[in-house]
């Protein structure tokens, strides 16, 4: 009987020969993500990394993006020691404050490659599972002890497989397809288990893939994952990382699965997750007409150039709703520049969007387009969670850059396949 | 012994709103915010040796490990939950919190029942019923008999 891609991997990783779910093994990660909350770990571990040092200076991967620039002192002082502990430690792999958010900048820096285990503590970074890694999210103190001991444990998951057919329609995207997929799972569905697409992959970009995979931890996922093919090596090779770099590792066509689901992508419609749950997901055809007083297109999930691009080329020469407003944050430095260039940026500004830098922004209610009571806000991050953008008696809707784009011109819920005028 | 019971889904976010995550880290500044956007009761009424009941998916969301110190530092003896998201799931062995994964006690409990937990016997009585849930796996139980994973990494450290 074959094996999954998390068997597999887990296997080779922990030097066995194969495992099997349930079982326990132990693995060093190539590499542990930690953002802003890096000040908070090696707080931990003040007196221990004068002790032990930091076991593998090659293995952490620092990246400031959550509340940036800093709102306050308080944030201030935290990117002041993830800075200092970044030099006292030698670690390379340090990104300051505008370099963009955490998952974005990891892949750009081309430090997620096909064959790894990347942990981090940030939930979102299943995220990398769109170019064959296996990665997951972890608590802080799993961080911190990572640091010092540079290995962990991990449980080896169940699979399921998700089989695509077909191509997205136009204005349809990857978001759908993914909401599609929670909400008919559930917020749990795939707890605990790794999710693996199969099929018809090859008309989905790496972009497409990254905002499947980020989103697998709102199906309660451990990884999310894509095999690799021309569309991964052609990624990576415009990155400068030839083929020969990396290891290919992806389930065996004959591997166990605990579930199959599969999804026709010709027959995925715009659809928007309700609040407060990620998995309350309704068709936009049937929640037309909910008025919002914000919009908000970025985050780890939809601020690629790709995502801007959609949603600048609705906003041409169209205007933002009176009484809306439209926050627009790139995933990255690069992603802004890039946009720059092609002149997306311009288009979202001209049509009343307010261009934040690069970062997590208001995602998690820490800072920048908070929301008010009664206030309803649509957008393109994964999670509407009670609270979380900074109001509990606010509503947040989640849905693709099209919708968000489309909505914001008529200040309320519209299918994006239909021309706002 | 109060028993705090709630429903299906119970994110981080509702254990412990976003906004202070790079703001509150030690126990004294995460207590006030325990819960807040869930049962602003809580933080104010919840005793050592309380327990907390939910339903599915306990702990989705954000990988913040607030809700797991808090809830710690507060006394909760243990949650009692029909299933839990995994971060939060790792963040509670980490910390040596309890968690045990037993819905038909969450079916069985009613407001009022007599709650016993027997730990090491691995049962938990509601009322006149009684339940037994799995335990950890023996490499895992050990992070917790260690006192949480950081002192059992410095064990492994010092005796390497």
């Amino acid at each position: 009987m074959g094996k999954t891609f998390a068997e597999k991997i887990l296997a080779a990783k922990s030097g066995q020969a194969e495992v099997v779910p349930g079982q326990i093994v132990v693995v060093k990660p190539e590499h542990l993500l930690t953002h802003d909350n890096t000040a908070a770990i090696v707080g931990k571990i003040k007196e221990d990394l004068k002790e032990f040092g930091v076991a593998r200076p090659d293995m952490p991967v620092i990246i400031l993006d959550h509340v940036v620039p800093a709102a306050n002192e308080k944030t201030a002082i935290n990117h002041k020691t993830a800075r200092e502990f970044a030099k006292t430690y030698g670690i390379k792999n340090f990104y300051d404050v505008g370099e963009g958010i955490c998952h974005q900048v990891l892949m750009e820096k081309g430090l997620a490659l096909p064959g790894t285990i990347i942990v981090g503590s940030d939930s979102h970074t299943c995220s990398y599972g769109a170019l064959g890694a296996f990665s997951t999210g972890i608590d802080r103190t799993e961080a911190a002890a990572l640091l010092l001991r540079g290995e962990t444990w991990f449980k080896v998951p169940e699979s399921i497989k998700v089989t695509l057919t077909g191509k997205l329609p136009s204005k349809v995207s990857a978001k759908d397809l993914v909401l599609t997929i929670i909400g008919d799972i559930g917020a749990d569905g795939a707890n605990y288990c790794s999710v693996e697409f199969h099929g018809a992959v090859a008309s989905l970009s790496i972009e497409d893939r990254f905002t499947i995979a980020n989103m697998g931890v709102e199906m309660g996922a451990k990884v999310a994952a894509f095999p690799i093919d021309e569309v991964t090596r052609e990624y990576l090779a415009s990155l400068g990382i030839a083929d020969t770099s990396y290891t290919t590792v992806w389930a065996d066509s004959d591997a166990s699965y605990d579930r199959e689901l599969s999804y026709d992508l010709s027959a995925i419609e715009p659809v928007v997750a309700h609040p407060h749950k990620v998995d309350n997901v309704k068709t936009v055809t049937a929640s037309a007409g909910i008025a919002f007083n914000q919009f908000f297109l970025g985050t780890c999930t939809n601020g690629r150039l790709s995502d801007l691009r959609a949603a600048a080329e609705i906003l041409d020469g169209k205007s933002v709703a009176e009484e809306s407003r439209l926050i627009v944050l790139p995933a990255s430095k690069e992603v802004f520049e890039a946009a720059i260039d092609e002149g997306i940026i311009s288009k979202l500004s001209k049509a009343g969007g307010m261009i934040l830098p690069p970062g997590c922004g208001p995602c998690l209610g820490a800072h920048q387009g908070c929301l008010a009571p009664e206030e309803k806000c649509l957008s393109t991050a994964n999670r509407n969670f009670k609270g979380r953008m900074g109001c509990k008696e606010a509503e947040i809707y989640l849905a693709g850059p099209e919708t968000v784009a489309a909505s914001a011109i008529a200040g309320k819920l519209v299918d994006p396949r239909k021309e706002v005028v | 012994m109060k028993v705090w019971k709630y429903g299906d889904d119970i994110n981080t976010d509702m254990l412990f709103p976003g906004k202070y995550t790079y703001s509150c880290s030690t126990p004294e500044e995460i207590r006030p915010h325990l819960l807040e956007d869930l049962d602003p009761d809580f933080s104010g009424a919840v005793q050592e040796g309380d327990l907390l009941f939910a339903g599915k998916n306990f702990g989705c969301g954000s990988s913040r490990e607030q809700p797991v110190l808090g809830l710690k530092d507060v006394g909760i003896k243990a949650i009692v939950a029909r299933s839990y998201a995994r971060i939060f799931y790792r963040a509670a062995i980490n910390q040596g919190l309890l968690l045990i994964q037993c819905s038909e006690a969450i079916d069985a409990f009613k407001e009022g029942d007599a709650v016993n937990l027997d730990i090491e016997g691995g049962t938990i009585s509601i009322g006149e019923s009684t339940f037994s849930f799995p335990k950890l796996p023996p490499q895992i139980l050990e992070i917790s008999k260690a006192g949480g994973l950081l002192q059992y990494t410095r064990e492994k450290l010092r005796n390497a």
